[in-house]
């Protein structure tokens, strides 16, 4: 009986809050406003008030104590004769092409080998996915350790006959981007599998069937079913792998500083040591400020699409 | 019969060499993990009589120790966990709060919002190292954890409202009339049906954002200077220049810097890896 008495009671309640709702969606309540207020006020302090600081120091010569001078263009166009610069921007695009490349090739190929449901592919799947957990520094340090003049790779090379390729590593000017490239390899293939692996399950398995049945071999299947209906997921490892190159700074940092000889310098270290350690706060925010331009594309593109998602 | 015999051959073949490749990737994997971890057990002087790269020939478990006390890892875990654990309780809190108010109410300028909120998180944190570690100072908490913790929860909120917003909006709208129908007003809304409801979406995100922000090095080093404050990563690196060579008690503290998050992603691997394709944007 109560429950039938009581949508009654309410019902007249109820037309006007419809009503209302109805007439005035632009009326919320407060506390819903606060819902969205509080958040939005901590990001603007710690992430929108700075970013606009960080484009207008970019215009200023700032030792970090006196005031700020302002220069205009002046950090952009010292840019321009600034040997280091130029040789962490080239390492910057090598790093994207070479990390970024390598890790969605691989990470597609471990999710194409995983991808099926058998015995044991679950510890295979960890074993791939394990190094992602770490951070990059402990990353570093493993392999820091394998890199060593008396360390395991070279004692490998030497087991095998290679003695002749025997190198320190990460002093040797020609070998120390790489070296520094392969762990951050090590830790970004797995995290790519998974999202590939997520890719690859949502495909209607009668799209194989069919071509199967047209007699399409392995590779056709791959080329014309597999990669058209991995198009959404190839777009977000793109962009997850250019702005993951982008803002790669912890592995250079704990294996090399960016040397020797500025040899493993990116843009990210570079960026960081002039600021912090040379402390030209003016120099270093206007590289920051090249760092963003080259992400903006890719930033611009991941809103489009949520912006599409949202929708 | 004979067909049919090929077939199981050749699909037992398939089985082997599927377990021969993915097991020989996984061990090359897993190889430089149980390298440290060995390193870790062996003593300093077995080091620096056979190399690095030898077999090991003694052990010991007194690296670890040492990494833990004289290396000042104990206390670099500690402060990892009162930035760590707060964080991901306020962030995601917050994110909870604002994508309950911008996917189920008709606020004006919500999806402008959510992106805005959304490309906060992508920027390059580069351009926001300087004046974040100037502003520090200015409030006065340079070199503090609440200034860490300040930066990290700024910092992340805008990517894990946009992944809860879309979790969020997939519940059905008649859920929420009803309640509205028996008088709840907003905070009971999000508080007893929006939130229990979005319970999976907030168990991977924080399965995934403790990681992150335990492994975080560049806003520890931007907004702390002592090496007493410092977080477990940026610990590891302070441990690195002060055992230069002495790669036993290195290798122990990286040990020790990855077993939370290891023991993270070992208890809630499903957690894990669904919140990582939460994030993806499709």
């Amino acid at each position: 009986m109560a429950v039938l008495t009581a949508p009654d009671r309410k019902s007249p309640a109820r037309t006007p809050a419809v009503g209302k709702r109805a007439r005035g969606s632009r009326r919320t309540p407060p506390l819903v406003l606060a819902f969205v207020l509080v958040p939005l006020l901590a990001e603007s302090v710690w992430v929108f008030w700075p970013a606009l600081q960080g484009f207008y120091l970019a215009l200023t010569k700032w030792d970090g104590v006196s005031t700020p001078q302002f220069i205009g263009l002046d950090n952009f166009r010292e840019m321009a004769s600034d040997d280091i610069f130029r040789s962490a921007a080239g390492h910057t695009v090598l790093w994207l092409v070479v990390f970024g490349g390598l890790s969605a090739v691989l990470g597609l190929a471990a999710a194409l080998l995983l991808q099926q449901e058998r015995r044991g592919v679950g510890f295979y799947r960890a074993a791939l996915f394990l190094p992602v957990v770490f951070s990059l520094v402990a990353t570093a340090l493993v392999w820091q350790a394998i890199y060593q003049p008396d360390g395991v790779l070279n004692r490998v090379l030497d087991a095998v006959g290679l003695g002749s390729l025997q190198h320190a590593w990460l002093a040797d000017q020609d070998t120390a981007l790489y070296a520094v490239i392969v762990p951050a390899l090590w830790r970004q293939i797995g995290y790519v599998m998974v999202l590939y692996l997520a890719g690859l399950k949502g495909i209607d398995p009668a799209l194989y069937e069919a071509a199967k049945v047209d007699g399409a071999s392995a590779w056709q299947r791959f080329r014309h079913v597999t990669l058209p209906q991995l198009r959404s997921v190839n777009a977000v490892v793109l962009s997850v792998i250019i702005i993951d190159s982008l803002r790669s700074f912890d592995v250079v940092w704990s294996l090399t500083r960016g040397g020797p000889y500025h040899s493993s310098e990116l843009l990210s270290t570079y960026m960081y040591s002039t600021a912090f350690q040379s402390l030209r706060l003016g120099y270093g925010s206007a590289l920051a400020v090249v760092i963003f331009v080259l992400a903006f594309g890719v930033i611009c593109s991941y809103l489009v699409r949520a912006f599409r998602e949202a929708d | 019969m004979s067909a049919n015999s090929t077939a199981v051959r050749r699909k037992r073949a398939a089985t082997a060499g599927f377990h021969l490749g993915a097991g020989a990737l996984s061990l090359l994997w897993l190889l430089p993990i149980l390298l440290v971890l060995v390193t870790s057990l062996r003593s300093f002087d077995d080091i620096a009589a056979h190399g690095l790269g030898s077999w090991p020939h003694s052990f010991t478990l007194s690296n670890f120790g040492q990494a833990w006390s004289d290396g000042g890892q104990q206390r670099a875990l500690i402060n990892s966990l009162i930035v760590t654990i707060p964080c991901v309780i306020v962030t995601l809190a917050l994110a909870a709060m604002a994508a309950f108010a911008l996917s189920r109410y008709e606020l004006p300028f919500r999806r402008a919002l959510l992106l805005l909120m959304l490309g906060g998180n992508l920027l390059p944190p580069q351009i926001l190292l300087i004046p974040v570690s100037k502003l520090s100072e200015m409030m006065g908490v340079y070199d503090t954890l609440p200034a860490l913790i300040g930066v990290q929860i700024g910092f992340g909120v805008g990517f894990y409202v946009f992944v809860l917003h879309g979790f969020m909006r997939a519940i059905p709208v008649e859920i929420q009339q009803a309640a509205v129908v028996d008088g709840a007003g907003p905070w009971q809304i999000f508080w007893r049906i929006i939130l229990p409801l979005t319970r999976p979406a907030l168990a991977a995100l924080s399965a995934l954002s403790f990681t992150w922000i335990f492994n975080d090095l560049l806003w520890a080093i931007t907004v702390l200077r002592s090496d007493t404050k410092m977080p477990i990563t940026a610990a590891l690196i302070g441990l690195q220049g002060q055992y230069v060579s002495m790669w036993n008690v290195i290798a122990a503290g990286s040990v020790i810097a990855a077993a939370p998050t290891v023991a993270v992603f070992l208890c809630f691997q499903r957690h894990f890896v669904a919140g990582l394709n939460l994030g993806a944007v499709k």
